[in-house]
This record gives C-alpha cells, structure tokens and sequence, in this order.
C-alpha cells in the first residue's frame, strides 16, 4: 500500500516555504485567470445587489413563499451558508486544539470560508424579514419603548449564535493572519502595500513578547471558537425542532445538523482546496494527505447525517402519530419526493465511495463528490423546510411552494459575493499560513528526530520543483 | 324626425367618424379607453411593481418636496348627534333581485363603514348575505360611473332633464308608442308608481322587466299552478321534512337567511329536527346540509319530481323518464318521509328548473297539507309581475322592428344578461335614444347614448318590499360620492316635475298614502297641506306637517320595516289537474348537458368588479377571480382533461384546469375545467356573471361569459351540448383543492339518535408542564372564547366578507391568490366524506383558535404576538418584523401575511370606506383574527362608564354578526351562564387539534346528522 505523502513536501525551508505563499500575493502577475475568476463572481455579486435592492423596494413577496409555506430559499440558504462556515472553525479550532498539524496547510483559507460562508448566512436572516430596516429590534438593546426582544424564540438565541459565531471568527481569522501581514509589510515592494499591510500588522514585531501573547491568544481564541463548533448549529437546529411542524419537532436535530454542517463544511473545503491546489500550484502544501483526511471526515460525517435520516424516518413510524407519519410518507412519495431522492443520492449514497482509499486520494473524484455533497446538503435543507411546511396539520391549508426568480438571484448571489470575496483574498492576503508552514519545515521542528533524518532540503526542494 | 334623416346617422356628430357612421358603440367604448389604461390597476401586480419601483426611484427626490399643507377644522356648528369617534348606526336596505333585506349601516363620521343585519326586518333577522356585506365596498368603487354623459360628451343633470323633456314632447303624439322603459325587478312601490304615473301619461309606452337575478321561473310556476301571479315564501320553522329539488335556498334568493336560520334552529339538539333531502346538479351549500344528497343531471330532476308527484296523488301528473336505482331508492325513501310528515313538510323547486318543476313542487305541497304551514302565499310582491323573459322577447321584438324611439334602461346590464339568442345589444344599436342608469360602465352603458351614473343604495332615498312584503324605506348614509341619481329621478325626469329630489319623491309617495295595492301605512288627512316638501313650500309651512305623518316617517325610516305593510298570507285554491302537467317531458339528446347557474359571490355579474366578493372563495370549489367548467372528477378523466395543482401556490393556490370548448345550439364557449365531488356526471355548471368586457379594474378579463351559450328557451340549463379539450391550460386561483381530511380529526358529526350518549370530551391532554388551574385562569374579568356550530354552518361566507369588511382586510388580486397569499383572516374550509360521486360535504369556518398555550407565541422574536389577560392572542403590528415563524408554527395556519403591500393607500374612495377603529397594516406585517378586539374594546369602554361588566350578546365579533345560522357564538367562558359557556359545555364539543395541546378558545360543536335510516346504509357514508 502507497505510503500517504507528508503534510508538507520534503526539501522546504523558511524561506521557500515564505517565498511560495507570499510571492502569490507580491510578486507573481495577477493573472488573466484570477481577473476572469473575479470577474464572474463579482457580475454575481451585483445579482445580489439587485436582488435585494428589488427585495426591499418591494417586499419579501418577491420570493416564492406563501402561506402554508412562509419560509423558503432564505432559511435554506442561511442553513446552508451557516452549515458550510463550520469546517472552518472546527479545522481552525479543534485540530489546533488536538495538535493535528495537517490543518496547517488548509486552516487559513477554510477560516475565510468560514467568515465569508457567515456573511453570506448572516444576510438572510434579515432580508427575509418583512421589515428588514427593523432587523435590530431582535438585539437587546436599552430603548425608550422599553420592550426587550422575546428570549423564548429560537429566532432570537439565532441571534446571539450566530453574531458570536462571526465575531469570533473574525477574530480568530484575523489574529491568526497578523504574523503573516507583517510579512507582506517587510516583503512588499510597493509603499501602498507597506502601508496597509502595516497597519494591518498592528506593529508585529515578531519578538519572543510578541509570540508569546500570539499563542495565548491564538489559543484562548481557540478555545472560545471550539464550543461554536456544536452551539450554533445546535441553535440553527433549535429553529426547527422547538416548533410543533411534523418534520421539524426532532430530538434528533441539534446532532443531525452539527454533524450535517461539517460535513457541508469540509466538503466545501474540499471544492475550494483542490482547484487552488491545482491552480497556485500548491501541490506541496496541500498534500494527499490533506485531501485523504478530509474525506475521512467526509465520510464520518456524511454516516452521522445518513444515521440522522433513518432515524427520523424510523421515528416518525414508530410515533404512531398521524402527522409524523403523513409527513415522512409526503416527503417520500409526495409532490417533493425527487428532491428527497436526490438528497438521499447526494448525501447517503455518494459518500460511501470515500470508503476506498483511492477514491480518497484522486482529486478530480473527491472534487466531483464534493460538489455532489455540497448540492445534497442543500437540498437536505430545502427537504426539511418545505416538505416540513408544505403539508402540515390540516388539509385546506395545504399548499405548495416554488422559488422564483428573485429567490433564484438572491442564493446565486450570495454564490457570487462568497467567491468574489475569496478572489480577494486569494489576491490580496496569504491564503496558507507562512508562520505556521513555517513550523512544518525540519528547521521549524528542531526537537522532531524523524523530520532532521530527511534527505537534503534543498535537493528535494528542486525535486519538487 | 326619422322621415327626414337616413336610418343609421346619428343626430349629432362628434368626430368625422362618427359622422361617416362608424359605430356609435366604438366610439363611446373609447371614452374609457382612453382613461389611463391599466395604469393604476389595483390588482395588477405588474403595473404595481413598476410604480412601485419608479416611486421608489423618484423618492429621494420628492423626499425633498414639502408636504402640502393639511388643516384640520372643527364643525363650525357640530352636528348634534356626531360625536367624533362615535359611529353611529342607520336603518336601510339593500334590495337584489327584487327583494329587500333590511340592513343596518354603521357610519363613522358620515362614512359607512359596515353593514350588520337589520334584526327587525324579516328578510335579515340580523343576519346578511355577503352582497349586502360587500355592497360597502361597491358604493366606494373608484371604478364606478362617475359623470353623466351623452355619447362621451360630459353635461349637467340639466342636459338630460332636457332631452327628456324633447322625448316626451317628440312621444305626445303617438301616446309614447316609442317610449320604453326596461327596468329589473321593480320591489319599491314608489318606483312603480312613478313608472305607472308615466304610463299613465303616454299609455302607449311599455314597461318591460329584466332581471337574471330574480326568481323568474318561481314566479313562472307559481303561475301556472296557481293561474294567477302570487308570491310564495317558506315557513321552515314548522318543516321537519324538506326535500330540494334543485334548489339552493339555504343561500339564494329572497328570504334564504331567514329559512337558513330557522333550519339551523331547528336542527340544534334542542330543536325539533328537519330532515333534508337535495335532489341537486351543482354542489350547493344546501346540497352539503342535506343528509341525502342526490346528483342529478339537471333534465333528471323534472322525472323525478314527477314521479314523486305521482307517489303523492297529484292528479294528472305524467311520468317522466326512467330514473335510476339511486334516485328511486333516495325516492321511495322521501315519498314515505314526506307522506308521513303531511302538514309538517316542504317540496322546494330551485330557480334553474322549468315552471312546471315549480309548479310540481306547488302541487305537492298542496297536496301534503303544507300550504299555509310550511309555504305561504301572498300576493305578488313585485310592484308588476311579469314574465321577464316574455318581456324582454317583446323588447327585442320590438327594437328589431324599429318601434322603439326612446329606451330609458333603469339599473341593470340587459346586454350582457339578455338571453344569447335575442341578440340584444344588436336590436338596441336600432334605437334612436338610448338612455342607460348605471353604477356601473358596463356593456349597456357602451352602446347608450346617455350615461347616467347610478346613486348607489347607500347615497339614495328609495323603498323596497321584502320577500313578504314588508317595506322598508332606503335611506342613505352620504352624498352621492360622484354625482349618481337615483332611478326616482331619472323616472322624475320624465314627469312635469323633474326637479324633484330622492327624498320628496319617496316621501311624498307614502304621504299621499303609499301604494294602493294595500291600505295605506298612512292615511292622509284632509285640511293637512299633502305635499311638504314640494319646491317653494316655505321653511315655515312645514310646521303644517301632520304630526301623524311625521311620527310614521321617522319611526319607518328609524327602524328600517314599515309596521303593518307585511302582505297577508292567503290561501290557494286546489292545484289541479294542470296542461303541463300531463304532457311528459321529451328525452333529452345525448351530448352533455349545461348547468348555468348565477355565480356564488359575483351573482349575475353585477358584483364583477367587487373585490370583496372576486377574492371570495366560492362554497365547496373554493375558486376565486374566476368561473370554471365545473364537471365531475369521472367525466373530467372520461374527457383526458386534467386539473393539476402549480409548484407555486399547489393546492391552496393554482390549479391549472383543461380550456374546454363548449359548443352548444351554434354559439360556443372556451372554459377551464374543474373538478367537483359530488357533480353528476355529463353534465357541466357554467356560472354567470364572468367574462365580461366593459367592466372596472377589478373584474376586467375574469373567466368566461357563460351567457354567451344561454338562450331563452333554456335559461337553467340546456341539453345536447358538447364539449371538447382544446389543449391549453388555464391557471385557475382555488384555495382549497384538498377537501380529504386524510384520517384525521377535523370534522366531527353524530347522529341525532347518538346524541344522548355522547360524551364530552377532554380538551386538555396530560402535559408535562405546569397547567393553569381555572382559578389562576380567572385572573381577568372575562375569558374571551367562541363556538363555532358545525351543525348550522351552511358555508354561506358571509362571515369572510364581514370580516373582511370590519378588519380592514386588503385584496390581494388574482396572481396573489393563485401564490397562496390571500389574507382572509376568517376562511371556511370544506371537506369530504364518502365515495367522490357524492360525498357528504362539511364546511368549517376557521378563524384564529386564540389557544391558550399558542404556539405562535414562543417563537416571535420580538413578543409581536402576546396573550392578553383576557386570553385574547393578541397581534402587536408596530412590533412585527415579520419573520413570519408564527405562521409556520401555526397549526390551524390562520395567520396572514403582507407579503407586498397589499392595502391601497391611494385611492381617496377606498379611504373612506375603512374602519377607523382597526389598524390599516402595511407590507411585511404578520396579521390574523383578532376577536374583533376594537369591539370588545367598544363594550367595555360603554359598560365601565355605566359602571358593569360586559353583558352576554353585546359584544359580537363581525362573523357571529352576520351569521345567518348562528353557527358562531362569541362571548365571556368565565361567566357559566354567557351562551359560548354553554355551548361549549355541551357533549358534541371539540377542539380542532387538540392533540397538540394548545388549548384553543374556539372550539367546534359536531354536526348532527338526521339520516334516513332506510337509506343510511344504502347510501354507504356513515357519519
């Protein structure tokens, strides 16, 4: 059996390690690739634009929701945006915190994702308010009418998860970029980029002071993202299950959702990783290694959701109850029932390829099944929000829901705005952590016996090349 | 004059062509065209988005602008019975196809704003249709005719007393040989003796009568069976068998709510019982009630009313066809319920079939013993009974031959409703004067020289007669908003006192002592100056009033019924051996067979451009905006036509139907088809009152005109009809495609023998949680709570519109519907039992439950929704941000949401019409029944002030108001002895979800069933 590669490619040092990262960001041209790249996701981006714009000029009545069925793409998506972020903190956090050294390569941009995964979510909250210029009366802040928001609702700890969730990545994400900004300080060329990446920098210095408060920090901010990892899924997850809607009223769902939120999340991962691996000519940092753990993942995560089906399947017959039962029948045999075969494709099916070790290495294949997954969680959303809806306790009020073409133009332009950002930050920041790459390379390891027995760097630095 | 022109050119000319003869109906047709297309359609949602978004662009400029000025002033002498804020309530009635129902018209500030039932009027007994309660929203119609005109040029009232003048000084010669007036079902006496007073003047003149929205083939039969004009109405109050032949008069026609009420009364499970049979082509409300429905083709049911006929021993009654194994079954069983009911039972012949169904049903029940007991005859209650369709031949007759000069068509749309085959709107072009009173700009008015806008009931002085014969004066509650008059003056301008007003018209009629049909309610007395309010009289002269006239005109006007003016009832003499009976009918010819039926909630088409009543979904199909092909589910698979819910809206939105083309004696029409439970199969309703094309905002391009295929040898239906798909599809807006109730507890019935057994129910399951004892429940003086009584509900949908009307409740319009967003915040669902050719239909009206532990309530982010000490669930609109959980977490899903802004902000009219003590909500806000809270609020101001609590029946919500049947009751549950308690203690009570523990404050009385126990099994559906 084919040994897995290392977490980093033999023969680096500091300053190839340095070289490679930063010289995206400084010295290689911006190429014609990146332009069209950015190009596209920015034409989607304004999709966005107009679809809110027309959004709020007119009315959440734009969209295809309706009674029975007042929630549409906007929860699915926020859902599903909210689900992709957690790969990123739980890479971030957790493996820091479980010392697994592989998440170095992948952590910085999986965190981007992350944040940018949580904008994208964050926005949908609000627009699908019927009066989104009110979205601020769901904080609890002092007022004259005296009137705090209503901390029974699920809708309001939504709040709390989820604005703590962007904070702290924000933070985590930032603090963990600061060494790295100095970097680009010292190594830029242009008074422009020494400008901002100094202010950026906050006056890195790199002295053992500053290293020291770095790693508590780093550490503690860890520390404080790591529960994010379950809570706000969980929370999402409370939207749902604290309802009466057969569908929706599921123990099972706090677990269900966090384990289908990393898995959404890593799958994500996945389909960025391998197209910049192979683009930026990453090979070296972003190993098979890192593409074999992340399936792995993939594949525990993508049973613990499958588990969840059956289960609610399983619970909904063994209740007796009437709606329960109606509900789980409608979804598989109801107007909506290609949806929740493709989902079962896409989310139960697909992953068990990951079982095979080769699947787990060949990129182009993990890419295809990781856009598969990404499509499944999806739709897995869309399942539980509208079939859950569509047909509930009484029959005259059933109904049916169909997105239109502003929900259509409001989830592809959060696409848009998700991937515009990431251009940017492709261009404009380190999308691998240097510092911590840093620390992968026999110098960065002194104590690391196994690692200072490697062949000559510098020999395997040209080999690689 | 018409020796000396040619035949087609017309007196005047506006243009050149017109003057080279272009058709005179064009150019008056683009008058209106011309009004701002489209432009500010109310339910275009397109045009709205488009403004929207222009406005949206333009704000930031016009946020620049000043404000004008607004002032404020007070009255500078205040009128001494206005108190601001105070409305006030007037007596009137509203009168449609010839019969008044007294109503009562609550004004705020001079503004109707809600029409409530008249209690004292025997047409009402407090209770409305819902044209009465839509009728608020017809007199604010920005669409209505709004300026007098003649042939698009607009004049002075002046210029049309002058023409009338030039008629009848053109008519004198010939004795008005060339003068005729058409008018609808003439109820008001002085209208009549205005016309008679015409006529009197020009005897050559005729009085033709049109109105599709009478009893024409009633009056017809009872003709025949009686030899003379009479009028008939029902005593249900002593019926404890009734048997429908086609009839619908739970909700249709004269007197319907008080034969509603007196059935609902009786089959309470402290009345007497009323078993009812239906024998019915189209699925009524009353068909729903019956405990034995029969499907019939509609040719059937003359056979069957003949075999029955037969069975009862009316002499001289000829077979008709064969019936099959079902009908003779559900007909051996009513002729063995009927003959053991003699005296106490009643044979209803409904309006679509021909006289002699009716003049069968007569006969039967003469032969039962039932005249004088369950049916009462009068004498005729129309001012001149004529045979309309007679009537209105004669009118085409006469137009085609060219006698016609002078056509003065008072109220009504005789081109559009005239019979297909007269061909009407062609023999009128050969009028030379045509003069159209309108409320409308209809098809009428497009082909009349004279447009004169129509005082709407509610702005004009008039009178009318009730189903027995009660009258009531109209009074009206403003100024005619755009100028209308009243058909008095129109009728005024052709007398020798043109000038005269509404009021002194009417008044003086009952002055002089009223009609002369009866003895006068009045007498006058001689030395008293006759005529007070003739023009020139002094201001001081009116002392010389006779105080008895006075104290009899306002006690009339006061309480909305005429004392004494109730026709005697009066015996009919032995219906014998009649011509038509014996003659058997003719097998129809194969083909199917058309039902045409007027429409549930736009009626003749005359309340098309009501959006009240357009967004009402009709009983049992649920259909809104538009009429359908309404044909069995078999015969709809047997034509490869399909009905099939859109992904947007699905089965409480769009249904897309197959277009069928119906061909039917030459003329066809295209259609949507529908499927109907319970519809026989091969045969098809059309409703009218669809299709047409001169027609406001609201009811332009809805459905199709049905009228087209009608002609006047068959106005209830016709035979040998075919029908074909076409291929296309047509998106029909239904909110309730799904009537099976799934195995699930929604509906709940118990036979009446059952009755007695029956427990009562827990509402409460176990629960884990803490539950509030009824003490720590008490905490308030009232514990709001409400009944709503299966049993009664008959699905008429008053309550939606009165709802609709109280709450301030927008209409979305045909493309929100068919979205699944229409915001009713009342709805009366229907559901099936039983095999799909004939199921046993319930209706169940669902407004917010007001539950105890709601769950709506947990999940608003912002407390929006909250629970009053009262128990009321109560909706905070300033706090909505609209995140719309509530409504998912709803398991009656009776909230509603603004999901655009639906309410009109703009048009001044429709300002008027709202009530000022409900908030008008906008976009984005959730909202839902309230209770009525604003009047829950009314009582209790009024009984803090007088010191008490709120008293049993004072406060009533808008839905129990109008109830025909008293199906909902609203009242206090922590006083034991307040009705809704009572009710609600009773052992048929349930609440709707109880499983689910949210303790709902509505909770439902079952329906009781009186089955025919000979036919109970044979007819399969146990209840």
């Amino acid at each position: 059996m084919k040994a897995l590669p290392p977490v980093i490619a033999p023969g680096h040092t500091f300053a190839t390690v340095t070289d490679k990262i930063s010289a995206i960001v400084l010295t290689r041209r911006t190429s014609l690739g990146w332009w069209l790249g950015f190009a596209v996701a920015f034409a989607l981006a304004n999709v966005l634009l107009v679809s809110v714009g027309y959004l709020i000029a007119v009315g959440v009545g734009v969209w295809g929701i309706n009674h029975p069925v007042a929630w549409g793409f906007a929860i699915v998506n926020f859902v599903w945006w909210i689900g992709i972020g957690h790969a990123g903190t739980l890479i971030s956090a957790i493996l820091l915190l479980f010392k697994q050294t592989w998440r170095t390569s992948i952590n910085r941009f999986a965190e981007a994702m992350t944040l940018f995964a949580v904008a994208c979510a964050g926005l949908f909250p609000i627009l699908h308010l019927g009066r989104p210029w009110l979205g601020y009366w769901l904080f609890p802040y002092a007022n004259t009418m005296d009137v705090w928001p209503q901390f029974r609702s699920p809708l309001v700890w939504d709040v709390f998860a989820v604005s703590t969730y962007a904070t702290v990545s924000l933070l985590f994400w930032f603090v963990g970029l600061i060494p790295d900004l100095a970097t680009l300080r010292d190594r830029s060329e242009s008074r422009a980029g020494r400008i901002i990446y100094g202010a950026l920098a906050m006056g890195w210095r790199g002295s053992a002071h500053h290293w020291h408060r770095y790693e508590t920090a780093y550490l503690l901010l860890a520390g404080l993202a790591t529960p994010l990892v379950v809570s706000v899924h969980t929370i999402v997850s409370f939207d749902f299950a604290i309802s009466v809607i057969p569908g929706w009223h599921a123990t099972i769902f706090p677990p269900y959702f966090v384990a289908g939120a990393i898995y959404s999340g890593f799958a994500m991962v996945l389909t960025l990783a391998i197209p910049i691996r192979k683009v930026y000519g990453l090979h070296d940092f972003i190993t098979d290694r890192h593409l074999n753990n992340m399936a792995k993942i993939l594949l525990v995560t993508g049973l613990i959701v499958a588990y969840g089906y059956m289960i609610e399947a399983f619970m909904a017959w063994y209740s007796a109850n009437t709606y329960e039962v109606y509900m789980m029948r409608n979804r598989m045999s109801g107007p909506y029932r290609h949806l929740y075969l493709a989902l079962l494709f896409c989310n139960v099916l697909t992953p068990q390829f990951l079982w095979s070790k080769k699947v787990r290495t060949n990129a182009l294949i993990l890419f295809v099944i990781s856009l598969i997954v990404n499509v499944g969680m999806w739709l897995e959303r869309f399942v539980i929000v509208i079939t859950s809806l569509h047909r509930d306790f009484l029959p005259s009020s059933w109904g049916r829901y169909e997105p239109t073409m502003w929900d259509w133009g409001t989830y592809v332009g959060t696409i848009g705005l998700f991937l515009a950002l990431l251009f940017l930050f492709l261009r404009f920041l380190p999308m691998i952590s240097i510092f911590e790459m840093r620390t992968l390379v026999p110098d960065g390891r002194p104590d690391d016996a196994t690692v200072r027995l490697k062949p000559d760097t510098a020999a395997g630095l040209e080999a690689s090349r | 004059m018409s020796s000396l022109k040619p035949d087609n050119a017309p007196e005047f000319w506006r243009t050149l062509a017109e003057k080279d003869g272009a058709n005179l109906g064009e150019l008056v047709g683009d008058e209106f065209a011309s009004r701002l297309p489209g432009t500010f359609d109310q339910v275009e949602r397109r045009a709205f988005l488009k403004l929207m978004g222009a406005s949206l662009a333009l704000a930031g400029m016009a946020g620049c602008t000043r404000q004008p000025p607004e002032q404020i002033l007070p009255y500078v002498r205040q009128p001494e019975t206005i108190i601001p804020g105070k409305p006030l309530s007037y007596a009137t009635a509203m009168t449609l196809g010839g019969r008044a129902t007294g109503i009562l018209v609550e004004s705020h500030e001079g503004r109707p704003t809600k029409i409530e039932g008249n209690p004292s009027h025997p047409a009402s007994l407090g209770a409305t249709d819902v044209f009465a309660q839509a009728a608020l929203l017809d007199l604010y119609d920005p669409d209505r005719m709004q300026t007098l005109s003649h042939v698009g040029e607009i004049l002075p009232w002046s210029a049309f007393i002058g023409a009338m003048r030039t008629v009848m000084t053109s008519q004198h010669a010939t004795k008005g040989a060339g003068l005729r007036i058409l008018t609808e079902t003439v109820c008001s006496p002085t209208l009549a003796a205005q016309i008679e007073d015409v006529l009197a003047r020009f005897p050559a003149a005729v009085w033709h009568q049109w109105d599709p929205g009478s009893e024409l083939n009633a009056a017809a039969g009872l003709r025949l069976a009686a030899g003379t004009d009479l009028s008939a109405h029902y005593n249900v109050e002593n019926a404890a068998v009734i048997v429908c032949l086609d009839a619908d008069f739970f909700s249709c026609g004269a007197g319907s709510l008080r034969y509603a009420r007196q059935f609902a009364r009786r089959r309470r499970p402290e009345g007497a019982g009323c078993r009812l049979y239906a024998a019915e082509t189209t699925p009524t409300p009353t068909g729903a009630k019956a405990d034995h429905r029969l499907p019939l083709k509609p040719s059937q049911v003359e056979s069957l009313a003949r075999a029955l006929a037969v069975d009862l021993g009316v002499a001289g009654v000829g077979r008709g066809t064969a019936l099959s194994a079902d009908a003779q079954a559900w007909l051996t069983a009513v002729r063995a319920d009927l003959a053991a009911h003699r005296g106490s039972s009643l044979v209803v012949a409904g309006e679509a079939q021909p006289a002699v169904v009716h003049a069968l049903a007569h006969a039967m029940n003469a032969a039962l013993g039932n005249a004088g007991r369950t049916v009462l005859y009068t004498d005729p209650i129309d001012a001149r009974p004529v045979d309309h369709i007679q009537s209105i031949r004669d009118l085409a007759a006469a137009m085609a031959a060219g006698h016609v000069d002078t056509l003065l068509i008072i109220g009504g749309n005789p081109v559009y409703t005239a019979p297909a085959d007269l061909r009407f709107a062609e023999q009128m072009s050969n009028v030379r004067l045509r003069a159209h009173l309108s409320l409308h700009a209809n098809e009428t008015s497009a082909i009349s020289h004279w447009q004169i806008p129509e005082a709407h009931f509610l702005e004009a002085w008039s009178d009318a007669r009730a189903f027995d014969g009660t009258v009531s004066i109209v009074q009206p509650l403003i100024a005619p908003l755009y100028g209308g008059r009243s058909a008095h003056e129109v009728l005024a301008a052709l007398s020798d006192r043109p000038e005269r007003t509404s009021y002194q018209i009417v008044r003086e009629h009952w002055q002089d002592g009223g009609s002369t049909r009866q003895d006068p309610p009045y007498t006058p007395r001689p030395g008293v100056p006759p005529n007070v309010s003739r023009p020139g009289l002094a201001r001081e002269t009116r002392r010389e009033v006779d105080p008895a006239f006075e104290a009899f005109w306002r006690r009339t006007v006061h309480d909305g019924v005429m004392a004494n003016t109730t026709l005697p009832t009066r015996a009919i003499g032995p219906i014998g051996a009649i011509a038509a009976f014996s003659a058997s009918p003719a097998t129809p010819p194969g083909g199917i067979e058309i039902a045409f039926r007027n429409d549930p909630t736009v009626h003749d088409g005359r309340f098309n451009n009501n959006g009240w009543l357009q967004e009402l979904p009709k009983p049992l199909t649920h259909l809104t905006w538009d009429n359908a092909v309404l044909v069995s589910p078999a015969t709809m698979t047997r034509l490869n036509g399909t009905a099939t819910p859109d992904f947007t809206g699905g089965e409480r939105g769009q249904i897309h139907g197959s277009v069928v083309e119906i061909r039917y004696r030459g003329r066809a029409v295209r259609g949507a088809m529908f499927p109907v439970a319970g519809h026989p199969d091969d045969v098809a309703t059309l409703h009218l009152g669809y299709g047409r094309t001169r027609t406001g905002h609201v009811g332009r391009d809805r459905g199709f005109n049905a009228g087209a295929l009608r002609t006047s040898d068959a106005l209830g239906f016709g035979t040998g009809a075919q029908i074909a798909l076409t291929g296309d599809t047509f998106p029909l807006a239904c909110v309730q495609y799904h009537h099976l109730m799934e195995g699930r507890d929604i509906i709940r019935a118990v036979p009446r023998a059952e009755l007695a057994a029956l427990k009562k129910e827990e509402t409460e399951f176990p629960s884990i949680w803490p539950v509030l004892t009824d003490e720590q429940e008490k905490v308030a003086d009232y514990k709001w709570g409400m009944s709503i009584d299966l049993n009664a509900c008959n699905g008429c949908s008053a309550c939606v519109v009165s709802c609709q009307a109280e709450n301030n409740i927008p209409v979305v319009g045909k493309t929100e519907v068919m979205r699944g967003r229409e915001m009713h915040w009342l709805r009366v669902d229907s559901y099936h039992q039983g095999e799909i050719e004939n199921p046993k239909s319930y209706f169940q009206p669902v407004p917010c439950m007001h539950c105890e532990t709601a769950p709506c309530e947990p999940v608003c982010p912002v407390g929006a929704t909250v629970h009053s000490s009262e128990g009321l669930n109560d909706m905070v609109y300033n706090r909505c941000v609209g995140t719309r959980y509530c409504s998912n977490n709803c398991p009656y899903k009776v909230r509603r949401f603004n999901f655009l802004q639906y309410q009109d902000w703009n048009t001044p009219s429709l300002m008027l019409g709202r009530n000022p003590d409900v908030t008008v909500r906008s976009r984005g806000v959730m909202e839902k029944c309230t209770y009525c809270v604003q009047r829950i609020s009314a009582g209790r101001i009024q009984s803090e002030r007088e010191g008490r609590t709120i008293q049993d029946g004072e406060v009533k919500t808008a839905c129990q108001a109008v109830c025909p049947t008293e199906a909902i009751v609203f009242g206090n549950l922590n006083d034991p002895n307040s009705r809704v308690s009572k009710l609600q203690a009773e052992q048929r009570d349930y609440a709707l979800l109880r499983e689910l523990n949210t303790r709902p404050r509505t909770t439902y009385l079952a329906a009781i069933t009186e089955m025919n126990p000979d036919l109970a099994t044979k007819n399969g559906h146990k209840p």
